[in-house]
């Protein structure tokens, strides 16, 4: 009965999904919203191969966009061989070749970089990343030096349909078939007998040893598995940007996706996909307000190692949780009391950090002096008092926060040990 | 007949130290052979060097009389031998169910399968739920290993010690810090889940080996110095000279 | 040029490289052994090393700037390990791993949001401006004969810290038994801190003197600290003395190879295969595959001597 019933919960989220990604255009079609969800998407299935590694197999890989990139680059030569004969089915099954072509780099360099686990596979992963995105700049005939390889994915200029992937919005549309396949597509893994073993690998690799697994064999596979989807992110991003230039295998890639994963949380399926939702908002609006964004992105994701490792996943599974034994209730103002102060101290922080900026950046010439617009007027960044004033808002929102918190933090306890006391 | 498990001159040394000095033992297939002896004799090691956790530095070791010395530790697990730790060691973040489905993958053919689907294998369902049912975690069928009770854990590892079917069993201080009830439990559950396979065990508690042994060997400082029938090694001088000698534990 | 002076003064300049490596590595080493952390942010100090003794040179010159900069670089790191790494120990390796991580993309904004994006003129000081001997027709500049002083006086004054000092004694003990330690009395989280500083501080004091002989820019961690790794796993993890001679193999090879103008074909020709009509490949030259070489060699390792050179440990 209970499975049955999960059975279709999960068919309805899935199903809830792809109707989501849909009618999302619907809503908005400007020219920056649907490139915003096509970055959400390709980063969604990339994310998602991450965490095939990190959260099912426990291998924390620092050069994982080495097979997005082969996948990048692999699709982009394709488009450019199928040239004048092909159709549009062929473009849209490209990104499958992507996958092919990083399954096949997996299988390769795989087997070197999965012979060790833990800290040493880190290692290796970083030092394998340096040497493909290093040798990316010897063969410019394959990735195209620094200006990269372009194409040109309008293939058919009459279409299947009037499918021709000239438009943006098609292109949106073939990402939401390909992040629901490659979804599913990973989200069956994780129901096989290898995937448990993966999970089995990560928790205890002796006694995975013991009950008759090779463990090099097992990080080995996911690995390759892993590329592949990897790859078809990567092919993805060759059909969206008809450039792929070698940024796309480096290190910067590679953190980048660590980050976005770790962030929206590796200890459940769907949260590297949160992560991509939220970093691309972040990368894409707050990085077109401020030079800054990258920094606040290093400081949410130092604050989620120390007090949220489970990520944004996490603490959405234990509001569920409580909410489902009756307990959100008790919890969900002491939210909005730790949640003003909060606000309060992160306003001042980023003022701070702002006026930093404003006052070293070199853009208005020696001498001029900076000064920050807030509200419509503009201060001076010369005298104290916008200095002072940021940072007492900042003092006084962290001080209020921790008086907050500890009433927070007294509630959130108490209705946690009832949850537990219910379930023993 | 061959032996289930043959040592020829097994030697084990740990820098300049000699932990296992030269053992020769035979365990004839069915039997329930006890392994015991005053602390650091090194029954682990002996235990380690069977399992191939560690290599050994000389000397070899014969399964079912086939040679296994140098082999991998799943390589051995895969011939039909299977062993529990001394400390707890089990997969901590999965729950109690699919511990022990994990433990039955392998003997049931799914080796590194992503094309079957988990759910649809009956036959490792069925195995785990009654392996499940043997050791008395039912109720636990959903539960994390990582929070189970101590005893519970144990159980658990003795679970995944045998699910897999192995002919060969090697557990290692089964009833380590049990209490008397938690014990007897303990040792009415090896017996049966033992039952017709041949089982090696370390163990302190004597009482569970002169009432679960059909021989008993005695190691002591890295050599086997008595191998015999519970009634014989009671009798033995030798082994009344070496717990007086040494002392004698009974933890 | 003649070969042998080739030959000789590209070796120079390898072991002086090396030794900076060394610097780093060293430290690494200290604290993976110690902590079992690999600190990703390691190179980050060093580029704090750099960036924090140009900000002192601006004011008040050089030389203050040799001594402050480490201590202010070491201070940084016990604070981190103090009130960052020590926090994120409870989650486990990988939280560690992932702390250092995003500490070492934290700094290098820091870096940008203060010093901008681009490299900062970080000067050799005057006085160490010129040459120290001529060997054959190349000038061996004084600042490399500097750069070597410090780190053999540095090597030296570490040797003897770790094995003469009390502290060194509790340090080498905590590397293998750290519980043992702490059942001694000895208070092993205050040593942490203490280790964490100082390999923080000698990172630091690296990037004082490499900055200005190389380049004190936001790229510098990135582009030092992935070879840096390459060095400790060649080295064998946890390993002093092969991270050692893994530092000066290293610091060789790139030398040379940066130094090598030769092509794979011409290679192949001096034993008589001639490689004319293979493309791209085989005309790529030594200095070329200079940026892939140490992950080869590395590589080669992996698969051929899994522990490293002189590693005690797998894994």
């Amino acid at each position: 009965m209970i499975s049955t019933f999960f059975r279709r919960d999960r068919l309805l989220l899935w199903g809830g999904m792809l109707l989501v990604g849909i009618l999302l255009p619907r809503f908005s079609s400007s020219g920056l919203m649907i490139s915003l969800l096509c970055q959400i998407g390709i980063m969604m299935i990339f994310a998602l191969s991450y965490n095939v590694l990190l959260g099912q197999t426990g291998l924390l890989s620092f050069g994982h966009a080495i097979y997005y990139g082969a996948g990048a680059f692999a699709t982009m030569h394709l488009l450019n061989a199928i040239g004048k004969e092909g159709s549009v089915v062929h473009v849209a099954l490209l990104p499958l070749g992507g996958g092919v072509a990083a399954l096949l780099l997996g299988i390769l360099l795989g087997w070197v970089t999965t012979k060790k686990a833990g800290t040493t596979f880190a290692m290796i992963s970083l030092g394998i990343g340096e040497m493909v995105a290093a040798s990316s700049l010897m063969f410019p005939v394959v990735f195209g030096g620094e200006a990269g390889v372009s194409g040109n994915r309008v293939i058919d200029k009459i279409g299947l349909f009037g499918v021709t992937f000239g438009p943006q919005v098609q292109v949106y549309y073939l990402i939401v078939a390909w992040v629901f396949v490659a979804a599913m597509g990973m989200f069956a893994l994780t129901q096989t007998p290898l995937g448990r073993m993966a999970n089995a690998v990560r928790d205890n690799p002796e006694r995975a040893e013991f009950v008759g697994y090779n463990t090099q064999w097992v990080r080995y596979i996911m690995l390759v598995l892993s590329g592949f989807f990897a790859g078809i992110a990567g092919g993805l991003t060759a059909l969206t940007y008809e450039i792929v230039t070698a940024e796309t295998l480096n290190a910067y890639t590679s953190g980048a996706v660590l980050l976005m994963t770790f962030v929206g949380g590796i200890g459940f399926f769907y949260g590297p996909m949160i992560g991509a939702i939220l970093i691309v908002i972040m990368q894409i609006l707050v990085g077109g307000i401020t030079h800054a964004w990258q920094l606040y992105f290093g400081l949410l994701f130092l604050f989620m190692v120390l007090r949220a490792p489970g990520g944004f996943a996490s603490l959405i599974a234990i509001q569920r949780r409580l909410y489902a034994a009756g307990l959100f209730g008790r919890v969900a103002p002491w939210y909005l009391v730790s949640g003003i102060p909060g606000a309060l101290m992160l306003v001042g922080l980023i003022g701070l950090i702002e006026m930093t900026y404003a006052a070293l950046s070199d853009e208005e010439g020696e001498g001029a002096i900076a000064t920050i617009k807030l509200l419509g007027e503009d201060y001076a960044l010369n005298t104290f008092g916008p200095w002072l004033a940021a940072a007492a808002v900042t003092l006084a929102g962290y001080a209020l926060l921790q008086l907050a918190n500890r009433r927070l933090f007294r509630e959130w306890n108490g209705a946690l040990a009832t949850l537990q006391g219910d379930n023993d | 007949m061959t032996a289930a498990i043959q040592l020829q001159g097994v030697t084990k040394n740990f820098g300049r130290t000699e932990i296992i000095k030269g053992v020769n033992l035979t365990i004839d297939r069915g039997e329930r052979h006890a392994i015991i002896g005053p602390n650091g004799a090194g029954k682990s090691t002996l235990f380690h060097l069977i399992s191939s956790r560690f290599p050994v530095t000389a000397g070899q070791i014969f399964l079912k009389g086939e040679e296994v010395t140098g082999l991998r530790p799943f390589e051995i697990n895969r011939k039909g031998l299977s062993r529990s730790f001394q400390v707890t060691n089990i997969f901590h973040n999965l729950s109690v169910f699919e511990n022990l489905r994990c433990a039955v993958l392998w003997s049931l053919g799914y080796k590194y399968s992503f094309w079957h689907r988990l759910a649809g294998l009956k036959d490792a369902h069925h195995r785990a739920e009654q392996v499940m049912e043997d050791i008395g975690l039912s109720r636990r069928h959903e539960t994390p290993a990582g929070i189970l009770s101590y005893a519970e854990q144990r159980a658990l590892e003795i679970g995944i010690t045998i699910a897999s079917g192995a002919d060969v069993i090697l557990l290692d201080e089964p009833t380590a810090g049990m209490s008397k009830s938690e014990t007897e439990d303990a040792v009415a559950l090896i017996r049966r889940v033992t039952e017709g396979k041949t089982l090696v065990m370390v163990e302190h508690d004597m009482g569970v080996v002169f009432g679960l042994a059909d021989r008993i060997s005695v190691l002591v400082y890295g050599e086997i110095i008595a191998t015999g029938t519970p009634e014989e090694i009671r009798a033995s001088v030798a082994v009344k000279e070496a717990y007086l000698g040494t002392s004698v534990d009974h933890d | 040029m003649s070969n042998l002076e080739f030959i000789l003064v590209t070796l120079l300049n390898g072991v002086t490289y090396g030794l900076l490596l060394f610097m780093l590595s060293s430290g690494l080493t200290l604290i993976f052994s110690m902590m079992g952390v690999l600190n990703f942010a390691h190179a980050s100090f060093y580029m704090l090393g750099a960036y924090f003794a140009y900000q002192i040179s601006t004011w008040v010159g050089f030389w203050p700037g040799l001594l402050v900069a480490p201590l202010l670089v070491g201070a940084i790191g016990a604070l981190v390990e103090r009130y960052g790494l020590r926090a994120a120990h409870r989650y486990g390796h990988v939280a560690e791993l992932l702390f250092t991580f995003g500490l070492a993309f934290f700094m290098e904004e820091i870096v940008h949001l203060i010093w901008g994006r681009n490299s900062v003129d970080y000067r050799i000081p005057d006085e160490l401006d010129g040459t120290l001997f001529t060997l054959f027709s190349t000038d061996f500049p004084i600042y490399k004969g500097f750069m070597m002083g410090i780190s053999v006086a540095m090597l030296v004054a570490l040797y003897v810290m770790l094995t003469r000092t009390r502290v060194g004694l509790i340090i080498q003990a905590a590397l293998t038994k750290p519980d043992m330690v702490e059942a001694l009395g000895h208070n092993v989280p205050r040593i942490f801190m203490l280790v964490f500083g100082g390999g923080s501080a000698l990172a630091g004091l690296a990037g004082v003197i490499g900055g200005n002989a190389f380049v004190t820019e936001p790229g510098m961690a990135a582009a030092v600290g992935s070879i840096v790794f390459v060095v400790v796993v060649v080295g064998g993890l946890g390993s002093l003395g092969g991270a050692f001679v893994a530092s000066i193999l290293l610091g060789c090879i790139q030398t040379f190879s940066i130094a090598m103008t030769v092509s794979l074909s011409d290679i192949f020709a001096l034993v008589g295969i001639s490689l004319d009509k293979t493309p791209s490949i085989s005309r790529l030259t030594i200095t070329q595959l200079a940026p892939i070489l140490p992950y080869l060699l590395m590589v080669a390792i992996l698969i051929f001597r899994p522990r490293g050179l002189m590693g005690a440990r797998e894994s």
